[in-house]
């Protein structure tokens, strides 16, 4: 439990931090805390230096109108505090489910996104209310896709020197929800399956984003559970055909604790839930 | 009894607002001029031989003091102690070393040490230590280790049994021939890591002009430590010296003395220099003792009418790569005694194998023992009640001992002191509306709810002792306590006791008995335990005997200084010794309350020495070292009731009511407190907690992220209640209360969730019982 060492840097503004990172190929950035300092005490990761964004102000930013635009830096604790977040149901809720009151005082979800635990929380929810996340970079700044954004066990589109800086969620109107099964060591979800429903005038649901975390090796969506539920009224027995067939086509995974048999039938009963509480 | 004024009362821990505020002193808070840092090299294989190790590269990195292998310290160190010598088992010790030579046995061990001028030095140091390895097959199943053809650990330990034991009473054969039925049940009682707050941890410092070896550790027994230091560190004992400061927890693993601690004294004395060592929370998940870890064929006889006329065990017990500190004593004596529980069970018998395996050592772990006993014994009266079609609480009834029969002695030959176990239960039933229960269970079956209710009556044997009775079991150490009681001229006294608390409050439970007895305030006690230089002799805190044995100790040495002073107050007031009268601090003339003397100018006077009676001698302390006469027996009931989640096999706890009789209790609040962190660990067992190791010797659940203590919110409320039956052994009728509530909550949980899937048919689940575990199982049964 005790680190190598390295360099720290503080940087004031996101300018600062990309050139840090260009300059450092070896350097990580440091934003809650939470999963890389574990790592690095147990000596698994070996960062050269650190560039802690937490002195940038920009970064923590929140607005909220109708869509939301939340500062990579801004924590939990923060977040959970603005009201208007609750409309992206989905969203509020994973973050309320991330570990406990110490975690959710100093983590963030740029930091979540960033670091694409594939038993985290954040990233299901981002996928499910298909949100955009903005990253700045030596060339520039650009916008991924959630769906694109996590790329394999903690392996994300950014690229070593860029910073994530804001995450975007659309006013889409979508009714969204979040059901998650924490492993009791943890607090990671065994299976945590977000969804976000459109519907048309009549209750129809025109659009469905359906995304699990944890059964798998990272945030996915359920398209032929999303395959199933569109265009239904989202019934009872639409939503249990649905739930059918969460796990369909995911490729799942299995420990001790949970087998990945568990984690598909986990899949299927947290869609289930996930699902009628969003079509409520 | 003579209820005082603070004897009963729930007086605030005075140890708090110091933890509390950071002001604590453990040993990780020790610094001394020119200590040094220790990092252990440990070994990533469960098995292997060393085949060579090059520290070159370590020895020369800036900071580096010292690197040592184990070829290096063989002279140095005995091997580390085991001293539970279990007789008449083929007891073999295999040699175990602080630092392994040509062979590691387990993930963990000691290969190399570095000593550096601080801990992130050391640790870059060790990461550079250079260890080829030949990789040899490991065996982490104790069953599977005993087979011809599994991996050997030792070459002297033949198919890896370290001793073989037997106990039994009565007549088990003719127990089975003459029962109605029988039942056989393989249960596994799966292997727990105590996990305390504070990991262990030492500094070591040697002064070569004196001689002396000081060594700060965290420990439950310094005055244990001291002996097998001074042993294992060939250091005369009387220049050794162990101070504990604050222990931040123990739960069992830390009785014993380890590689760790011996290792920074074996450097500290070569150096010069303090050596200061603190285990990682990674170190001590592989190399600070187990608990548990029992593999059992149950089997049991019973009549048609409930009544259980025999257990027979056949276990095989985990050691881990070596023999710990008391690790054969924790599977043999301190289990196998308890198998006929709170029943009147004629016959019993026990057959065990300690075995030795590529994982961690086992020792005691809060209960150690009694809870693997108990846990059984409450499986099979479920089983027995679910054969017979009975309810399981009126199985249990029918073999509770009953309340006029004590003392009682058990099969095993212990002597029960005093019980009213139906009384506990009737408490119990009462409290959770038993039938009401049922009622509702009935109706939530029909809507296709799982709810369940577990049982269990327990009784457990602690305050260990006498010490006659350990040297019967090979332990090499007697149970007795001691205590000082010294008053100073201003009438303020110090307690030392040879206890030594980490967490249970000794501080103000002593103080309160204390106050009581001596008649001063609260205020003027204070309690001394932990440092061997202050506390000359003790045994430790351990088997909840501090209060029974220790405090009882305590009362002794005051009431011995209350009458030294009752001598020196009636020569003060010119009357006869039988003439004067001791009330509340105060002296008086028996007839004559005007004429008094407090405790206080009574123990000016004796250390003044102007005015002394004939023949007693200047000074009011006295001494005294108590051997109880027998154990101390706690018992009670415990219920849980829970809701398994049929999608899922999630268990969710409805309520968990506790009725323990622990005897006359001194603080309430503080015997609460170790109910409640009792039940935590002991339904942790049923539902969280296990050390998961793959083939290769390898620990699964290595870290908090993996293994599961349970956060608050994973517990239920707790309904606790106590019963009130003195135990006639000590002074103050009080019995233990450490380890109940780990005994007691384990078989309980389990026979709720259970009880709960009876409508699938399932009568067992081996622990945890996860919800992977009880969803596949309702899984199966819906086919």
């Amino acid at each position: 439990m005790y680190p190598a060492a390295f360099d720290y840097a503080k940087p004031a503004t996101v300018a600062e931090a990309v050139s840090l990172l260009s300059a450092n190929p070896d350097a990580k950035i440091l934003n809650g805390g939470h999963s890389l300092l574990p790592a690095m005490k147990l000596r698994l990761a070996q960062p050269a230096m650190l560039v802690d964004i937490g002195g940038i102000s920009e970064l923590k930013q929140v607005s909220v109108n109708g869509g939301a635009t939340i500062g990579a830096a801004a924590t939990y604790d923060d977040l959970l505090k603005h009201d208007g977040l609750k409309a992206h149901t989905a969203l509020y809720e994973a973050m309320s489910k991330v570990g406990d009151v110490q975690v959710r005082n100093r983590g963030t979800v740029g930091g979540s996104a960033a670091h694409a635990d594939p038993a985290a929380d954040i990233p299901a929810a981002l996928i499910a209310l298909g949100a955009e996340l903005v990253a700045v970079g030596p060339n520039g700044t650009r916008t991924i896709a959630a769906d694109d954004f996590f790329v394999d066990i903690l392996t994300t589109a950014l690229e070593p020197d860029e910073v994530l800086t804001e995450i975007r969620i659309p006013a889409s109107g979508a009714s969204s929800a979040y059901e998650k099964f924490a492993h009791p060591a943890s607090g990671y979800a065994v299976c945590g399956v977000a969804v976000a429903l459109e519907r048309d005038g009549e209750g129809t649901v025109t659009n469905a984003r359906i995304a699990v975390t944890g059964s798998v090796y990272k945030a996915t969506r359920c398209s032929a559970a999303e395959a199933a539920i569109t265009g239904t009224k989202a019934t009872a027995a639409d939503i249990e055909a649905a739930a059918a067939v969460a796990a369909d086509g995911l490729e799942l995974a299995g420990d001790h604790y949970a087998s990945a048999e568990y984690r598909g039938h986990l899949t299927k009963v947290l869609t289930k839930r996930a699902l009628t509480r969003a079509a409520g | 009894m003579a209820v005082t004024k603070l004897f009963g009362a729930s007086i605030k821990r005075r140890e708090d607002p110091r933890l509390m505020t950071g002001r604590a002193n453990f040993t990780d808070d020790v610094r001394l001029p020119g200590m040094t840092s220790m990092a252990v090299l440990r070994s990533p294989h469960a098995h292997a031989k060393i085949v060579s190790i090059d520290t070159s590269a370590a020895k020369a990195m800036p900071g580096v003091v010292a690197v040592y292998t184990g070829a290096d310290l063989i002279d140095d160190l005995a091997p580390v102690p085991c001293a539970w010598l279990v007789p008449n088992a083929n007891l073999v010790i295999p040699e175990y070393r602080a630092v392994a030579t040509d062979r590691v046995r387990f993930v963990g061990d000691a290969v190399a040490v570095v000593v550096a001028e601080d801990r992130y030095l050391a640790q870059d140091a060790a990461d550079k230590i250079e260890v080829e390895y030949d990789v040899l097959p490991a065996v982490v199943d104790q069953e599977a280790a005993t087979q011809d053809g599994a991996p050997q650990l030792y070459d002297n330990v033949p198919n890896n049994i370290a001793f073989h034991w037997e106990l039994g009473g009565g007549d088990i054969d003719a127990a089975f021939a003459d029962a109605d039925v029988t039942i056989s049940k393989r249960i596994v009682n799966q292997r727990l890591i105590p996990n305390p707050m504070e990991t262990r941890g030492a500094v070591a410092a040697y002064n070569p002009g004196s001689g002396e070896l000081t060594l700060w550790v965290t420990t439950q027994n310094p005055h244990v430590h001291r002996l097998l230091i001074a042993l294992t560190t060939s250091t005369p004992e009387s220049q050794v010296r162990i101070i504990a400061g604050d222990v931040g927890g123990g739960f069992g693993c830390k009785i014993p003395t380890y590689a760790g601690e011996m290792i920074a004294c074996a450097i500290a004395k070569r150096l010069g220099r303090p050596v200061r060592w603190q285990e990682d929370r990674r170190e001590n998940f592989v190399t600070t003792t187990h608990g548990r870890d029992h593999i059992t064929q149950l089997e049991v006889a019973a009549k048609n009418d409930g009544t259980v006329t025999g257990i027979r065990v056949k276990t095989y017990a985990s050691m881990g790569a070596h023999l710990s500190t008391a690790g054969p004593g924790v599977p043999t004596w301190l289990y196998a005694l308890m198998l006929p529980g709170p029943y009147t069970i004629k016959n019993f018998h026990a057959d065990v194998y300690g075995v030795l395996t590529n994982n961690t050592a086992t020792d005691a772990y809060r209960g150690a023992g009694r809870p693997e006993a108990t846990y059984l014994l409450e499986r099979a009266m479920d089983l027995v009640a679910r054969e017979l079609k009975m309810d399981p609480v009126a199985v249990r009834s029918k073999n509770l001992v009953p309340a006029g029969e004590f003392p009682y002695t058990s099969a095993a030959g212990l002597l029960y002191d005093s019980g009213n176990y139906q009384g506990a239960l009737a408490k119990a039933l009462e409290v959770i509306d038993y039938a009401g229960f049922r009622a509702e269970q009935a109706k939530a079956r029909e809507e296709g709810r799982l709810l369940g209710i577990g049982f269990s009556t327990y009784v457990e044997v602690c305050g260990l002792a006498p010490s006659a009775a350990a040297g019967a079991m090979g332990f090499q150490g007697g149970l007795w306590e001691s205590a000082i009681v010294r008053f100073h001229p201003t009438g303020k006294v110090t307690v030392f006791t040879g206890t030594n608390s980490h967490g249970q409050g000794h501080k103000t439970t002593f103080a309160q008995v204390v106050a009581d007895e001596l008649g001063v305030p609260f205020e003027d006690v204070d309690i001394v335990h932990g440092d061997t230089q202050m506390v000359p002799m003790g045994m430790g805190t351990y088997g909840s005997r501090s209060l029974a044995v220790g405090g009882a100790a305590i009362v002794s040495a005051s009431r011995m200084v209350v009458e030294k002073a009752r001598t020196i107050a009636a020569h003060l007031m010119e009357v006869g010794v039988d003439d004067v009268t001791f009330d509340s601090g105060t002296f008086y003339v028996t007839g004559a309350p005007d004429k008094v003397k407090t405790i206080q100018e009574v123990a000016l006077a004796s250390y003044l020495a102007w005015n002394m009676p004939e023949g007693v001698t200047p000074g009011l302390e006295a001494t005294y070292f108590y051997d109880p006469s027998n154990n101390v027996y706690p018992f009670g009931t415990h219920v849980c009731v829970v809701e398994v989640d049929k999608d899922t096999g999630q268990v969710a706890f409805k309520r968990y009511v506790a009725i323990d009789d622990v005897g006359y209790v001194v603080n309430p609040m503080i015997v609460d407190g170790q109910v409640h962190g009792g039940i935590t660990q002991g339904l942790a067992q049923a539902v969280y907690e296990s050390a998961v190791y793959d083939e290769a010797g390898q620990l699964l659940t290595g870290s908090l992220m993996d293994y599961a203590i349970p956060k608050a919110a994973m517990l239920p409320w707790f309904e606790v209640d106590r019963t009130e039956t003195p135990s006639p052994t000590n002074v103050m009728g009080i019995k233990g209360a450490g380890e109940t509530g780990t005994i007691a909550s384990t078989p309980a949980v389990a026979n709720a969730i259970l009880d709960a899937l009876a409508p699938y048919g399932v009568d067992h689940i081996d622990m945890p019982l996860t919800p992977q575990k009880i969803w596949r199982l309702i899984h199966e049964q819906k086919g």
